[in-house]
């Protein structure tokens, strides 16, 4: 299964300050956010799994969930992508370069990156559920001899929607092929319109059997394609989904997080679809 | 000293000696008491607050202190509160906030020294414990207030010499009988108790209370802490044949008068794989999503963490709280409900605790002390309504 | 900085003692006069200016003609509009003239009846505009208004918690007054913001912040009975100051059909 690593503090409550030195602005009501610990013991300790996430910790507002969204080779701050949602991510807009917030962890697992190599790789992505998938593009590139053919699917509302656009000719130059589509055509657009899905089930893969997902998106969304990926012959074994739940506490403490038997802050996000699919089709479980 | 190897006979009126030599050790001691009609756990510094001459009477959604024709002192079942209100506080504060020039300062929970010892612990409480143990302690992470006060606590068992008509620990294999986890354990005769070791820690505290006993027996102690006026000069040995067959007549007694079950045999995996029996919308029409089951359940754990802030938001501090998966709020996800509706709220209930539990820490999340049978404000059964999904479904 | 948000208070029928406390709240309530600007409350300050509001509070129900005409207008000033209380949100102790023949009642209350115009029910705001907040509660709870106004002062979306009072009755240690003592509550039917405070003194809850999410009084109220409750007097429990709150209304009505028969039926 996939590698949890502890908390930076063996307390999981406990709160480290980090200061936004930089601040990218990346569609409407996504920023990008880079964090720095404030307290230089810590500063250290920058390491995380792709797919892993943070708590942010804006004071009197609340808490949420964040993936990391750098680069996990780089360790010289937290990076985190933010799309406003609710409260928190509302306050979370409004700081500016050099404000202070609070932040736990790293928590969860990651993505599988050690099953990962020597097989061909199908990344498939919705809307703001690239964040936590490009620490493992980045590590996939970092490391790419280690890895057969990758395609990075991802798909948004509109173009707006789609995350990090000037890097993906980065990544199609290391040999990652990157396939775009969108739900609706704005007039910038002249690539595909669709489903990921539709995406997926044009694939040819050379060596199924040797094939893995990971993907990262809306519960449908991720449900559709693994059921795609299923039929192009990648077995539920090895398609990995990174799923959402309220979380309060992030360490299997407080209950939030349960689907079926899953604690999605400690068992996930990152969960091997095979473990999580019994749940996934139950209503209102 | 010597290690006794049979248990001991304490005469009644000792026992204020071991609470004093409890307080001595400066352990807070908490123990059952009668409060608001029912028998609660709260401080306890005098034999006196024990229920003397009370018990109860307890059915789904019923609960009756009733006097009893003995003076027993631990002469009743399971109450309304259990013990995870020490370890696990309905309210704590996690960690404060404070803005200062350079920003956001946070400051962790300064460490609890609270020392508690808890009297009249049943079996069923025992295992309770356990359970919560492996919740709070066993994972990737713990809770540190659990953890310090779990270290710290004094553990005092009672075995049970009768049950209500909601116990069904016998089915859940957690009692009647005190096996593990105390530090001390009792069995209540007529004239005193039986008391058994449970651990280095329980033979240290029993050694200084017999030393002190002795003391008080020959008239030595000038301990005014003590409230020992009235203790007797009788000496404390090891319990007799005869009062040993007592106390195993006492203990069966409970065994005998449980007559509630829950099959066990099909769990895990006959809630888990009925997920969409009609059941749950049944029971979901019953049930008032009250919370009150998840609130007096001895292992549920669940929580929620708010900021209590003051208006300039200067200082703020995040608190944990008790929450339930019965709480619709519970499940929010992005703007909305996961569990919707009653009947998904009671299926998450019913299936966490006796069958995903499992699963999550290798025991069942129930330890059959029908504590939510009895206070359920409807008189929902946890036994029937897993009785009722068995038999709706093809084997 | 953003420009402080205008709030205003309106009353209408109400026996102002949710405004009041908001004026109770002394040590918030300077912050708060820090982070709004008080432009028309009339039970604090005699310079009431127009509008438009950036938030009304909205005190008590509509029982008159001209209260109905004056909602509409307080809703066309207001872009927030939230209720405070019973009254305003359920349509408050006065409902029970909902049950009654307000003739009879205007005439055996007033020397001059012939005077007095009203309309024959009281009726929640919600009933007639649309409400963007409703804070529950005879009276309410005024740390909850206080957060709300700073959560909006502030930009955020309020929130007052939905679950029961049971929780909170947990959360003290009360010892649940229906199954230790047989006492009818309506805790488990009820929205939390009181603190559980009644069950702590030996009362049952008498339903003040109205009917919780959900509120099962169909399965509750057959408990009681199963108990041996009178409908005589389970009737007006639900019938306090949310005696017109949906869920209550319905659980009472449904009391009433079953007639004063005190057999109890188990569901
Ligand atoms: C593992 C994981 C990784 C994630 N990664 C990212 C990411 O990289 N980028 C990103 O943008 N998003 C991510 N999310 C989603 C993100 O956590 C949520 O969108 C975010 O929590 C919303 O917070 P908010 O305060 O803005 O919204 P809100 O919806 O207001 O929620 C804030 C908190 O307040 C509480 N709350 C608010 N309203 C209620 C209510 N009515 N009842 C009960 N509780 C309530 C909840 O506990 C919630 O956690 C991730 C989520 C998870 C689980
Ligand atoms: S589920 Fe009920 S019977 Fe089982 S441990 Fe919890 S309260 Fe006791
Ligand atoms: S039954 Fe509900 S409240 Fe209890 S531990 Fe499970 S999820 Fe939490
Ligand atoms: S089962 Fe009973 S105690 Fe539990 S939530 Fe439902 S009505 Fe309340
Ligand atoms: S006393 Fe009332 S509010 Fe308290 S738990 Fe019982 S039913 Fe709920
Ligand atoms: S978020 Fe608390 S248990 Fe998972």
């Amino acid at each position: 299964m996939t590698a949890t690593r502890p908390t930076l503090h063996e307390n999981p409550w406990y709160t480290h300050t980090v200061r936004i030195t930089d601040l990218i602005d990346e569609t409407e009501g996504v920023a990008t956010y880079h964090l720095k610990f404030t307290d230089g013991d810590a500063a250290t300790a920058y390491e995380f799994i792709p797919g892993q996430f943070n708590m942010l910790y804006l004071p009197g507002v609340g808490e949420s969930a964040i993936s990391m969204s750098g680069d996990p080779a780089r360790k010289n701050g937290w990076i985190h992508t933010v799309r406003v949602a609710g409260n928190v991510t509302k306050t979370l807009a409004r700081l500016r370069r050099g404000d202070t917030l609070g932040l736990r962890g790293p928590f969860g697992t990651g993505w599988p990156v050690a099953d990962l190599v020597g097989t061909d790789v199908v990344i498939v992505a919705g809307g703001l559920g690239m964040a936590p998938l490009r620490p493992l593009v980045y590590h996939l590139m970092n490391h790419r001899e280690q890895f057969g053919k990758i395609w990075l699917i991802l798909g948004a509302r509109t173009s707006d929607g789609l995350l990090y656009p000037c890097e993906y000719s980065a990544w199609q130059k290391r040999d990652l092929e990157v396939i775009l589509t969108v739900d609706r055509a704005t007039a910038d657009w002249n690539g595909h319109v669709g489903v990921v899905t539709q995406l997926i089930d044009r694939l040819q893969l050379p060596r199924p059997e040797q094939t893995q997902m990971v993907t990262c998106g809306p519960e449908v969304m991720m449900k559709y394609a693994a059921m795609s990926g299923h039929r192009l012959g990648i077995d539920a074994g090895r398609i990995w989904v990174s799923m959402e739940r309220n979380m309060q506490c992030a360490a299997g403490l407080c209950g939030h997080c349960q689907l079926g038997p899953e604690f999605i802050c400690k068992d996930g996000p990152v969960i091997r679809y095979d473990r999580i699919r019994p749940y996934l089709f139950v209503e209102q479980l | 000293m010597e290690t006794p190897i049979s248990p001991l006979f304490i005469p009644k009126p000792h026992l204020q000696l071991l609470l004093d030599e409890l307080r001595r050790r400066k352990y807070s001691v908490v123990g059952p008491t009668i409060d608001q009609d029912a028998i609660v756990y709260g401080d306890i510094h005098s034999v006196e607050q024990l229920p003397q001459g009370w018990t109860d009477e307890q059915a789904p959604g019923h609960y009756r202190l009733k006097r009893r024709e003995d003076e027993s002192w631990f002469g009743y079942v399971v109450g309304p509160h259990s013990w995870k209100k020490y370890l696990f506080p309905p309210k704590t504060t996690l960690l404060s906030a404070e803005k200062t020039e350079s920003g956001w300062q946070f400051i962790p929970r300064s460490a609890d020294t609270t020392k508690f010892a808890l009297l009249g612990v049943r079996a069923c409480e025992l295992a309770a414990m356990r359970i919560q143990d492996q919740v709070f302690l066993d994972g990737p992470y713990q809770d540190p207030l659990y953890r310090e006060r779990r270290e710290q606590l004094f553990i005092i068992a009672v075995n049970c010499t009768q049950a209500a008509s909601t116990c069904f620990c016998t089915s859940m294999k957690t009692g009647p009988r005190c096996e593990k986890g105390f530090d001390l354990a009792l069995t209540e005769i007529d004239s005193g108790f039986l008391c058994e070791v449970g651990s280095e820690r329980g033979r240290e505290v029993l050694d200084a209370f017999i030393s002190s006993a002795r003391r008080a027996s020959e008239g030595s102690s000038n301990d005014a802490n003590s409230t020992n006026e009235n203790v007797t000069s009788l000496p404390i040995l090891d319990a007799t044949p005869e009062q040993l067959r007592s106390a195993e007549t006492a203990r069966q007694q409970a065994v005998d008068q449980i007559t509630k079950h829950m099959e066990t045999s099909d769990l895990p995996g006959l809630l888990l794989s009925n997920l969409d029996h009609p059941r749950w919308k049944e029971v979901g029409e019953r049930c008032l999503s009250c919370t009150n089951c998840t609130m007096v359940c001895p292992t549920c754990f669940c929580s929620s963490v708010t900021e209590v802030r003051d208006l300039n938001m200067d200082r703020v501090e995040r608190e944990r709280t008790w929450d339930s998966c019965f709480n619709p709020d519970f499940s929010y996800l992005g703007g909305s409900l996961v569990r919707n509706d009653t009947a998904s709220r009671y299926r998450q209930w019913l299936t966490h605790k006796l069958d995903s539990w499992h699963a999550q820490f290798g025991t069942s999340g129930c330890v059959g002390c029908g504590r939510c049978i009895t206070w359920c404000p409807v008189g929902i059964d946890i036994t029937e309504e897993v009785a009722a999904i068995r038999e709706g479904t093809l084997p | 900085m953003p420009r402080k948000p205008r709030l205003a208070v309106f009353k209408f029928a109400s026996c102002d003692g949710c405004q009041l406390s908001l004026l109770d709240a002394e040590d918030e309530l300077l912050a708060i006069c820090d982070r709004v600007e008080i432009a028309h409350f009339a039970e604090a300050s005699s310079d009431l200016q127009p509008g438009p509001y950036d938030v009304a509070l909205v005190e008590g129900s509509i029982t008159t003609h001209e209260d109905a005409e004056r909602i509409k207008r307080v809703r066309a000033d207001s872009k927030f509009l939230m209720t405070i209380g019973a009254c305003a949100t359920a349509g408050g102790i006065q409902s029970l003239r909902n049950w009654g023949q307000i003739d009879e009642w205007v005439g055996s209350v007033y020397p001059s009846p012939e005077f007095i115009r009203t309309l024959a029910t009281s009726t929640a705001i919600a009933d007639h505009v649309l409400v963007d907040f409703a804070l529950h509660g005879c009276p309410i709870n005024h740390h909850q208004l206080v957060d709300i106004l700073v959560a909006l002062a502030e930009g955020r979306q309020p929130r007052v918690p939905s679950h029961s009072v049971c929780l909170d009755c947990k959360h003290r240690g009360t010892v649940c007054s229906v199954v230790a003592r047989g006492i009818p509550c309506l805790g488990p039917v009820t929205q939390s913001g009181c603190g559980a405070i009644c069950p702590a003194y030996d009362r049952g809850c008498y339903g003040c912040f109205g009917p919780s999410q959900p509120a099962n009084t169909t399965s509750l109220v057959s408990q009681f009975r199963s108990h041996g409750h009178q409908t005589e007097k389970l009737v007006p429990l639900l019938r306090s100051f949310n005696a017109a709150a949906p869920e209550f209304q319905r659980a009472s009505e449904q009391l009433v059909i079953l007639g004063t028969s005190s057999e109890g039926c188990r569901s």
